[in-house]
């Protein structure tokens, strides 16, 4: 276990240290560009995974968590200015209490119940910034970066590296989860609810823990997204492609151990942005379903569960 | 251990109402169970065994009424938090953690459980594991045992907690004459370690070689309590037993 951590840790900081070296050693601004969506989805799949994957309740509604993390930043850029830091940080805040208050409402629903409520909880903020003119409502708002830091060329290239710190840390939050108790509480209570609680798992309290980091996380994620578009408007923040992608990636790469959500962004993300250059942007949501379809009935443990050794073939 | 409050308020059901729609399951029902008995509980089917479980355990909450639980009033808390004050159950249908091992599915009990972490080892799943015959099946996949296996892993799981009071609902359904005894012997064996045992059960010899008092429900009322003899030699219990 110690060793593992130190192994992780490692891992972790080689990881951002080799992002930021790239961004010093390639000079073209577009492969931070598409990579920038890449790691935007590893957030939002690993983030996914930690209350769809671990406890078992399929939320649709990564992309009200998303626009509410975009439209945190649009605000507190326009009212009072702030640095994308404090951007990031509040929207996780944000996004953590409507993980919560979300979670209060809905999460004494199951199964297929809990998800349409999610997804109506996407329509209900949707609409509500819509009609928000502040922000921009309906017709968007420009957002204007502000000067590139040092030691940073572009600030596209920036963005990239602080996305590769966010997917560091919603790795290590769902790493440490899931080796945890908590971990081991939500995989029981995604068993079976019941025996959990009889056994002595607080369930309510730990699925409100999983709704406050999952939706923490992808508010994050969706926080430097009117820095890097220059642009923020509620069709694109609140599109449904986010919450379908973050499930998507999750459940093809595997739910299972934390790993799983990183390898189907990766893997999902990279075609993605390989189609919509080469082929067009419509062609990503057809492999979107495709590669679904495919892995639901070829590999319903995803991309983790072909490799991770069956349990289930040792018999008592 | 030995009750500041007195051995005759461990468990104490307070005239517990509990009604379904326009149903009345259970009908001012009131026991006290003492510390260390072993306690049956027997009646026809819908009779509000399960139910009176269910309320003792948490999963339920009465319209009246009041349980105790060596001398706090719990009627109120949840589950999770009666399973760290010392109460576990056992399901009549199994409902094992399918995927987890066996091992893990007794981690749950323990990670969550009151009292020092030293003790919620896995050494100590292990060893109920191997008390419970269960040690070779310990890396199994949960969702995989046979029917006598998952009954006993439910014990187990509730053991993994060191609870003080143990409810086990129709451990024995279902299983072989052997395989009866096999269980029986365990609750007998825990028993004998001072945890005090409420049986749910249907096959009456084991009630009877088992049980120091039972307890028949009929329509949700007590019909008799007291030594197994004297409670089936009871015209009542016969009678709502084989119908008059």
């Amino acid at each position: 276990m110690r060793g593992n951590d130190v192994a992780f840790a490692f891992g972790a900081m080689l990881f951002v240290a080799a992002a930021a070296l790239t961004t010093f050693l390639v000079g073209n601004e577009y492969p931070f560009f598409a990579g920038y969506v890449i790691l935007q989805y590893i957030v939002l799949a690993v983030a996914w995974t930690i209350l769809g994957g671990y406890a078992g309740y399929v939320n649709f509604g990564a992309s009200a968590f998303f626009g509410v993390g975009v439209y945190t930043s649009v605000f507190l850029a326009k009212a009072f200015g702030a640095p994308l830091l404090v951007q990031i940080a509040v929207a996780a805040a944000v996004g953590g209490f409507l993980g919560f208050a979300v979670g209060l409402l809905t999460l004494r629903m199951k199964g297929i119940f809990f998800s349409i409520a999610t997804i109506a909880v996407t329509i209900i903020i949707d609409t509500f910034i819509v009609n928000w003119k502040y922000v921009g409502g309906a017709a968007g708002i420009q957002v204007v970066r502000p000067p590139t830091m040092a030691p940073f060329e572009s600030y596209v290239k920036m963005l990239f590296v602080v996305q590769a710190i966010l997917v560091v840390i919603a790795v290590a939050t769902a790493r440490y989860i899931q080796n945890s108790r908590i971990g081991r509480g939500l995989q029981a209570l995604r068993d079976d609810e019941l025996a959990a609680e009889c056994s002595g798992v607080p369930t309510l309290k730990l699925k409100l823990l999983a709704c406050v980091i999952s939706g923490a996380l992808m508010a994050a994620a969706g926080a430097p997204s009117p820095m890097y578009l220059q642009y923020a408007i509620p069709v694109a923040a609140f599109d449904l492609n986010y919450s379908v992608s973050a499930l998507a990636m999750s459940l093809i790469g595997g739910t299972s151990h934390w790993l799983g959500p990183v390898l189907g962004a990766v893997l999902l993300g990279v075609t993605q942005q390989w189609l919509t250059v080469n082929i067009s942007s419509a062609a990503n949501v057809l492999l979107l379903g495709v590669m679904l379809v495919v892995f639901v009935v070829a590999a319903p443990r995803g991309i983790i569960g072909l490799f991770v050794r069956k349990k289930s073939e040792k018999t008592p | 251990m030995t009750g500041e409050v007195g051995n005759n308020s461990f468990l104490r059901v307070e005239g517990i109402t509990k009604r379904f729609g326009g149903f009345t399951a259970l009908d001012k029902v009131s026991v006290d169970v003492v510390k260390g008995e072993r306690f049956g509980l027997i009646g026809p089917n819908g009779s509000g065994k399960t139910t009176l479980i269910n309320i003792i355990s948490g999963v339920f909450r009465p319209e009246a009424g009041a349980i105790r639980f060596r001398g706090e009033d719990i009627t109120h808390i949840a589950a999770h938090q009666r399973n760290r004050r010392g109460i576990a159950r056992s399901f009549q249908i199994p409902r094992p953690f399918r995927s987890m091992t066996v091992l893990e599915n007794l981690m749950v009990g323990q990670d969550f459980a009151a009292g020092d972490a030293s003790l919620h080892s896995r050494d100590r799943a292990h060893a109920i594991l191997q008390r419970m015959g269960l040690g070779a099946a310990a890396n199994a996949l949960a969702g995989r045992l046979s029917q006598v296996e998952l009954r006993k892993m439910e014990l187990a799981r509730a053991m993994a907690a060191q609870p003080q009071l143990l409810v086990s609902d129709e451990a024995m359904a279902g299983l072989s004459s052997s395989e009866v005894d096999e269980v029986l012997d365990l609750l007998l064996g825990l028993s004998a370690d001072g945890i005090t045992i409420i049986m749910i059960e249907h096959i009456m010899h084991a009630v009877m070689r088992f049980s120091q008092r039972v307890m028949c429900l009929e329509t949700g009322k007590i019909i008799a309590l007291g030594e197994p003899k004297d409670v089936m030699a009871n015209p009542r219990v016969q009678e709502a037993y084989l119908g008059a």
